[in-house]
């Protein structure tokens, strides 16, 4: 037997809603509520309520917490203002992706990295035993918080009525602290479905409530509550990438599609030479969207052809609703990652035709940067 | 007369005609399916082959002939509406008429009641 899953503190709640169930990095999660389409739906065109407490929360303080977290991830954490935040990969030595998160500015002493469930524990060890430089502390508090992301076109509108937070004031990626149907909240406008939204970082004990709320005017406004399988869906028509599928500690950001988010240009940080030399002597891989022209399915571990050379891999891989087609993210061989390329993607059945794309299918109400 | 396999497809015939599909269970499994890749008529089956593939939101998903037959026509709806395999997999959803072989292949096939038991005892 494995380790014992970990449950959410709104688990009860999903019980009682007789949620399917999945089992997702060590945590007994929710799959779908009402079927993943239709959850995909609400998101896309009014607004879903996802619980993603499993995410993990890891406080760096101390008057060289901004220096440190910058030297840990390759974003430019310094021009943040408190308030907020950034999406940016951390990598180790060899510029290899330990992880994707978002980093918070709390307090210009104090930052709060939100990283992937699964790799909380080897994020807190490595963030711990880089340390010993600066004056931080650091504190894993995952266990604090329960996340919950409220997500769609109409998330503001609808959210509004629950608080006296004014928030069309929050611009993405800011976020701010105030209450929500009473319950005490930091907001963000942040997300992972393309559309626009907001998460809500709560005490444990008081996320029933909150829930619950969420749930009701979800109800009442042709929105819904969703699962594991429609925030996979959103995210992967979005080209939002998922850590473990999309990237690991073999790719690195520029090969993943990220290097908008490695700022060469600002002070030393763990992995900066070693990126550096991968761009000067160019990339062999990178990330790239596939969208299928005929009828069927990629999925993960496909492989892309070109008059039967495999030329890359997919990593993910589903039917987009929007689109009506089925869509993926793989790595292709520089020579082939061109947009446009007519390629193979060899399922279990079939070889279906394909096109290789920007590895972003649908833009929705999500606000720029 | 509905007969189940424990593959979960069922099979229902009349005189040298079986119309197959999935049970209620298997789509509830699969979770919302998107596509149906449904053989051409003609095509020959024996008991326990592929018959087609279906695509869930979550995964492809083999189908096996519950008996052995030749394919004499495949649900048209399915291409414009794949989501009836979730709606009513036991009768609109149904996935593909064969003319039937062999009738004796249908006796190791459960019926409604033993079908639901084994569905409860595989969990």
């Amino acid at each position: 037997m494995g380790k014992e899953l970990k449950n959410s503190p709104l688990h009860n709640e999903h019980t009682r809603l007789k949620a399917k169930f999945t089992e997702f990095a060590g945590w007994y999660l929710p799959l779908e509520f009402e079927g993943t389409l239709k959850e995909h739906k609400a998101v896309r065109e009014v607004a879903g309520v996802f619980d993603v407490s499993h995410m993990g929360e890891i406080i760096i303080e101390g008057p060289d917490a901004v220096k440190y977290a910058d030297f840990l991830v390759t974003n430019d954490v310094t021009h943040l203002k408190p308030g907020q935040a950034c999406y940016t990969p951390m990598c180790n030595e060899n510029g290899g992706i330990l992880d994707d998160l978002i980093v918070y500015k709390i307090t210009t002493e104090k930052i709060m990295m939100v990283v992937n469930a699964a790799n909380t524990d080897k994020d807190y060890k490595w963030i711990t035993s880089h340390a010993s430089d600066f004056d931080v502390e650091i504190r894993d508090v995952s266990n604090d918080y329960a996340l919950i992301a409220f997500q769609g076109p109409k998330s503001e509108e609808l959210l509004q009525s629950l608080s006296s937070v004014r928030l069309s004031t929050i611009p993405y990626y800011s976020f701010t602290y105030g209450r929500i149907s009473g319950v005490p909240c930091m907001i963000s406008r942040t997300g992972y479905t393309g559309e626009d939204g907001f998460e809500f970082y709560v005490d444990p004990e008081a996320a029933v409530i909150l829930w619950r709320r969420l749930h009701d005017i979800v109800k009442t406004s042709g929105g819904a509550l969703c699962g594991l399988g429609a925030r996979d869906l959103l995210r992967l028509e979005a080209g939002y990438l998922l850590y473990g599928n999309d990237m690991d500690e073999s790719t690195t950001p520029l090969e993943a599609g990220l290097s908008w988010t490695v700022k060469f240009e600002k002070g030393t940080f763990i992995g900066k030479e070693a990126l550096l030399e991968k761009k000067k002597k160019g990339l062999e891989k990178r990330l790239r969207g596939i969208v299928v022209e005929d009828k069927g399915i990629p999925r993960p571990g496909d492989s892309i052809v070109v008059s039967n050379e495999e030329v890359g891999t997919i990593t993910s891989g589903g039917f987009s609703p929007m689109l009506g087609k089925g869509i993926a993210l793989a790595y292709l061989k520089i020579e082939y990652a061109k947009e446009g390329t007519d390629v193979g993607v060899v399922t279990k059945r079939k070889e279906l035709k394909a096109r290789v794309t920007k590895p972003s299918f649908y833009r929705g109400s999500v606000r720029s940067r | 007369m509905k007969k189940f396999a424990k593959s979960h497809e069922w099979v229902e015939v009349e005189g040298k005609t079986a119309v197959v599909g999935i049970s209620n269970h298997a789509q509830e499994e699969l979770g919302d399916v998107v596509y149906v890749d449904l053989p051409e008529p003609g095509k020959e089956v024996k008991k326990g082959e592929v018959l087609c593939t279906i695509e869930s939101v979550k995964a492809a998903a083999d189908v096996y002939s519950p008996v052995s037959g030749k394919v004499l026509e495949v649900n048209k709806n399915l291409e414009e509406k794949p989501e009836l395999v979730n709606e009513s997999p036991e009768s609109n959803g149904w996935l593909v008429k064969l003319e039937i072989v062999d009738e004796s292949e249908l006796s190791d096939l459960m019926d409604e009641e033993e079908y639901r038991k084994f569905c409860e005892s595989e969990g």
